[in-house]
């Protein structure tokens, strides 16, 4: 398939500014957790699909990890959804958060630009993203769950959500044969980088 | 073999059940989080609000269906991320001068690039689309209703661009035929003309 270097050498330049831009304006995280009415698991799912802040960056791995083939997507499964685990129970047992709420821009851009040039990545570094954004999300959630006083069971639906997610979504992209097909994946990206950048925006005027 | 039936449904068990429940009703206590899906739907439709966007967005779509593989899918994907970049320098409070006049000249550009039928290169069509993209974030990525959320606003936004897109591209289609061909070279014409009126609107 035909590359774009102009594009992808742009999103070398920009990626690494915007997000040097966006961790300057430390705003505080404030994540939210859904009630169900249903218990804590169902709780944990639906976080996952109704907190656009998590979902997107998830579904943005899961493309990225399909795109780097078969490996990549294997590593992406268990790396994102132990990460996401480990840190969610780490978050919980500390109950500070410590980051800025800004940061989630971050994986945005980086799953969204990254999605959207289609470079080819070493499935070792697939699964580093996976690590960092399992971290960095799963961390928050904990955090939030801490402090909304809601049962570390919600950690469980999140997770298994996650993973259902992310072997579903993946295993499309890499069944996907035709370069047009390959090409929708990667707007799909240029969708979530667009969206995080534009929410980094809102987050520094304060309207995030 | 192994047979798959129906039990048959008790109704008399049925009906006690919905009557006991019913009886137990509790009330729901339902909660609105403020300007959750509005922000979403707000962003949909702000897109779709302007004429002046919409005629260029699907002039983008037009033209890639005329430029066929990869630009056709090329544009779309550099158009929502110049046009977030538009959104952001928008957020942050640096003025872009003349974005009105920018997104008149963008459905100018794009139809009179449709109406002849143009095919730079693939670099060429995507510096042209993501710069008049600047413009076109900028004006419209930063009109939030207070009270909303600016994630699914911002999502709202591109989703609808990004459709928007898609409706060109598949009208576009019809390019296949020689007299499509020419509806599109019209159609072209017609948003260029629709460029000059908003150009004209912007000077005025």
């Amino acid at each position: 398939m035909r590359q774009l270097p102009s594009l992808v050498h742009a999103l070398k330049l920009f990626l690494p500014g915007a997000c040097v831009l966006i961790l300057l304006f430390p705003i505080a995280a404030e994540a939210h957790l859904v009630t169900t009415g249903l218990g804590p698991i169902y709780d944990g799912i639906s976080h996952v699909l109704l907190s656009m802040d998590d979902l997107l960056p998830i579904l943005a791995m899961a493309l990225l990890a399909g795109l780097n083939g078969p490996v990549a997507g294997r590593r992406t499964l268990f790396a994102l959804s132990c990460s996401w685990l480990i840190a969610g129970l780490l978050g919980y047992s500390t109950g500070v958060s410590a980051l800025p709420g800004t940061i989630v821009c971050a994986s945005f851009l980086v799953l969204g630009g990254l999605t959207a040039a289609d470079r080819r990545l070493t499935p070792n570094l697939v699964m580093v993203l996976a690590v960092v954004l399992g971290l960095l999300h799963g961390w928050l959630n904990g955090v939030a769950i801490f402090q909304a006083q809601r049962e570390i069971l919600g950690l469980a639906g999140i997770v298994t959500t996650i993973f259902v997610l992310v072997a579903i979504l993946s295993a499309g992209v890499i069944s996907l044969r035709k370069d047009w097909m390959r090409i929708v994946v990667r707007v799909a990206g240029s969708w979530v980088f667009a969206s995080g950048l534009l929410m980094a925006g809102w987050m520094i005027k304060g309207q995030g | 073999m192994k047979r798959f039936y129906c039990r048959p449904v008790n109704s008399k068990a049925t009906l006690l059940t919905i009557i006991l429940l019913l009886a137990t009703a509790i009330p729901a206590f339902a909660h609105v989080q403020q300007g959750q899906a509005q922000g979403f739907i707000t962003g949909l439709h702000h897109p779709v609000s302007g004429l002046d966007h919409v005629l260029a967005m699907i002039a983008v779509g037009l033209w890639g269906a005329q430029l066929g593989l990869p630009a056709v899918w090329m544009l779309p994907v550099a158009f929502p991320m110049m046009m977030a970049f538009g959104g952001f320098l928008g957020l942050l409070g640096l003025p872009l001068l003349g974005v009105e006049i920018g997104i008149a000249i963008s459905a100018m550009l794009l139809g009179f690039m449709v109406a002849r039928e143009a095919k730079p290169s693939l670099y060429i069509a995507v510096i042209i689309v993501a710069f008049f993209a600047i413009f076109h974030g900028h004006a419209h990525g930063t009109e939030l209703p207070p009270g909303q959320s600016g994630l699914l606003y911002s999502l709202g936004f591109v989703v609808a661009t990004g459709c928007l897109h898609g409706i060109g591209i598949v009208i576009g289609l019809i390019h296949k035929w020689q007299a499509g061909r020419i509806l599109l070279r019209v159609s072209g014409a017609a948003v260029a003309m629709g460029g000059i009126y908003f150009l004209w609107s912007a000077l005025a």
